[in-house]
């Protein structure tokens, strides 16, 4: 009996954890995918507290210190204008990571719009959607974003909208497929034999349950649309002329590049970093969430 | 007698087949092929068959959960199938349905307070308190504890969830509970327990039941009628007890013979049919059973049998017994 009375305290202790706490405990454990959350939220911080770190601002210009090597007075050296390297890396953070979280849900939101309604509805709805995807993701990601951004104009906010509807139909897909998926699941008939409505259904079981594919997609997507935004910028199409954008300050470096590698260096290294830590992440939080969830 | 509770006339859910580039119909599966029967209140008819003998469509169409074909379904002497859907959310309050998956019907991100209380939101019955105390107290009668609420669907064990499952659906007082394999899932010593929760909820709370599932033996724990499907028709129905006394379809018959016994001794005589159901696409003409039945005559392949009772009670689709009949009147 003395035995039986242990086991009951457990049961106890077993109160309610929900799927998704379960999952966050598996991300906590993978030190990877931690690490790749500290590199997202140290860039993060300096998104938001930038213009208090920064030891100079971002145009001050002092074409006495140009293309200084780095030193203790700059740390990451100065460029062509003579502009501390170091505050324009850090101020470049704001620009680059709110390109990537806006156009990243932009893209979530229409194509989390688009999906479930090809999804949920099928028929000939399904069929038009999905072949605009098709359409979308038969030219190359960057070709498509540069054709956008020449109609458009070339600017920061264009750059975004391009990039947010170049990674459209990735989301649409991703939630279709979990839609068609979900909509087979017993629980969504036995939503409909309670006399619940399609469109309350689709709100409280469907999308809900097709969410955490959608941030692990999400968080990759972040990074790819961090380089896609530098490779615009690099090629004049993103961030105009004095905006510290990392991929803008790549491209001015370029000709510096014998003299005064640290131009480029250290926006490159910015760069990195950031797509490092939200892939970490996000292939953390798919180990954690995606391998289907726990049942 | 009284008016029944459930009349089903000549229920038909053919799916079409699809195929080639632009998804032309080239055919139609004929899943539930003219099913009729009736149930009176506080009864439980069972139905049995093989997988894909149409059983569990047979429970989706009088539900409209598929969209049937034809026929009619008649509930309180209403016409189910005549309904606009949004009549028909309303009239789900009172025709409930258990689930065969005890681990797929509940959603997995609900924690079981959310489960219950959902079809109380969706019909808009009692206050958040009202309906907090009701799913408390339905989870201590389908023998769980009313702290159980707080947990999400992993946390328990499928015979558990099936009475989460249940508690569910008997959230709206419904009068009618379509239990589609509720217990195939489970442990035969779980089936068991859900069984007698089931049958001990019917005397209290005045249920009926159409009780769907693939063995016989469990079929008549429960049951006051059953009915036997193959390939989408009904081959014998009966009461109860007439039908395992006396199977009077071969295939009843074979099914019986089917049904373990708790006897180690017991030399079980071989099977009386061989090999598959057949495609219920393309059914075999006649009798559909003509293809596995040891007594096939001449007429079976041809003439497909009209379902007659032969006694009061017990209706059956079979030439040998048309022949029988006929004999008895000559």
């Amino acid at each position: 009996m003395t035995s039986m009375l242990p086991k009951v305290e457990v049961e106890k202790q077993a109160q309610a954890r929900s799927p998704f706490q379960d999952g966050f405990k598996s991300f906590r454990k993978n030190k990877i995918a931690v690490i790749g959350t500290i590199i997202v939220a140290f860039f993060v911080f300096l998104a938001v507290f930038g213009p208090w770190i920064a030891p100079q601002g971002v145009n001050e210009q002092n074409f006495k210190l140009k293309l200084l090597s780095p030193s203790a007075s700059h740390w990451f050296g100065t460029d062509d204008f003579g502009r501390d390297i170091f505050s324009r890396v850090i101020l470049g953070a704001r620009l680059s990571l709110a390109v990537g979280f806006f156009s990243v849900i932009i893209s979530i939101i229409v194509g989390s719009i688009l999906g479930i309604i090809a999804g949920y509805y099928g028929r000939w709805v399904d069929t038009i959607i999905s072949r605009i995807f098709d359409i979308i993701l038969a030219f190359p990601s960057i070709l498509l974003a540069i054709a956008i951004v020449t109609v458009l104009g070339p600017s920061l906010r264009n750059a975004l909208i391009a990039i947010a509807i170049v990674n459209v139909p990735n989301f649409g897909r991703l939630i279709r497929s979990k839609v068609l998926s979900i909509k087979e699941e017993e629980y969504i008939t036995a939503a409909k034999a309670i006399g619940m409505k399609d469109s309350r259904i689709l709100f409280t079981h469907v999308l809900p349950n097709s969410m955490t594919p959608i941030i692990v997609q999400g968080t990759l997507a972040i990074a790819t649309a961090i380089i896609e935004a530098a490779a615009l910028g690099f090629l004049g199409l993103g961030a105009r002329a004095p905006d510290p954008e990392w991929g803008k300050m790549l491209s001015d470096a370029r000709i510096y590049l014998v003299n005064a590698p640290w131009t480029m260096i250290f926006p490159g290294l910015a760069i990195m970093l950031t797509v490092l830590g939200f892939n970490l992440m996000g292939d953390g939080l798919r180990d954690a969430f995606d391998p289907k969830m726990k049942s | 007698m009284a008016e029944p509770l459930l009349k089903v006339n000549g229920l038909k859910k053919y799916f079409p087949i699809k195929s080639g580039f632009f998804g032309r119909t080239t055919g139609s599966v004929k899943a539930v092929n003219d099913v009729s029967f009736e149930i009176y209140e506080g009864q439980t008819l069972g139905i049995v068959g093989e997988s894909g003998c149409g059983k569990s469509t047979t429970g989706r169409a009088i539900m409209r959960l598929l969209e049937p074909t034809d026929g009619e379904v008649i509930f309180e002497g209403k016409s189910i199938t005549k309904m606009t859907s949004s009549e028909m959310r309303k009239a789900r309050r009172d025709i409930q349905m258990v689930f065969q998956d005890p681990y797929a019907s509940l959603n997995p991100r609900h924690n079981v307070q959310k489960i219950l209380e959902e079809p109380l939101k969706v019909h808009n019955i009692g206050t958040p308190e009202e309906r907090k105390e009701k799913v408390a107290k339905l989870l201590e009668i389908v023998g769980l504890s009313s702290y159980h609420a707080s947990r999400y669907p992993h946390q328990f064990s499928g015979g558990q969830r099936q009475r989460i499952g249940i508690a569910r659906a008997l959230m709206t007082n419904p009068k009618l509970i379509i239990a589609d394999e509720p217990v195939s899932a489970l442990d035969v010593s779980i089936q068991a327990q859900v069984l007698n929760l089931m049958s001990d909820l019917q005397d209290e709370l005045k249920l009926t039941y159409i009780f769907i599932a693939h063995d016989l033996g469990v079929v008549r724990h429960i049951s006051d009628r059953v009915a036997v499907m193959y390939l989408g028709k009904i081959v014998e129905i009966a009461d109860s007890e007439m039908l395992y006394e006396n199977p009077m379809h071969p295939y009843t018959q074979a099914l019986l013979t089917a049904v373990p016994v708790p006897d180690p001794d017991f030399v079980r005589k071989e099977s009386l049919i061989k090999g598959d159901i057949p495609s219920p696409a393309n059914p075999p003409t006649g009798c559909a059973f003509h293809t596995r039945c040891p007594y096939k005559m001449d007429i079976c392949s041809q003439q497909t049998p009209e379902i007659v009772e032969y006694e009061i009670g017990h209706s059956v689709a079979c030439h040998l017994h048309s022949d029988r009949n006929n004999d008895n009147k000559d």
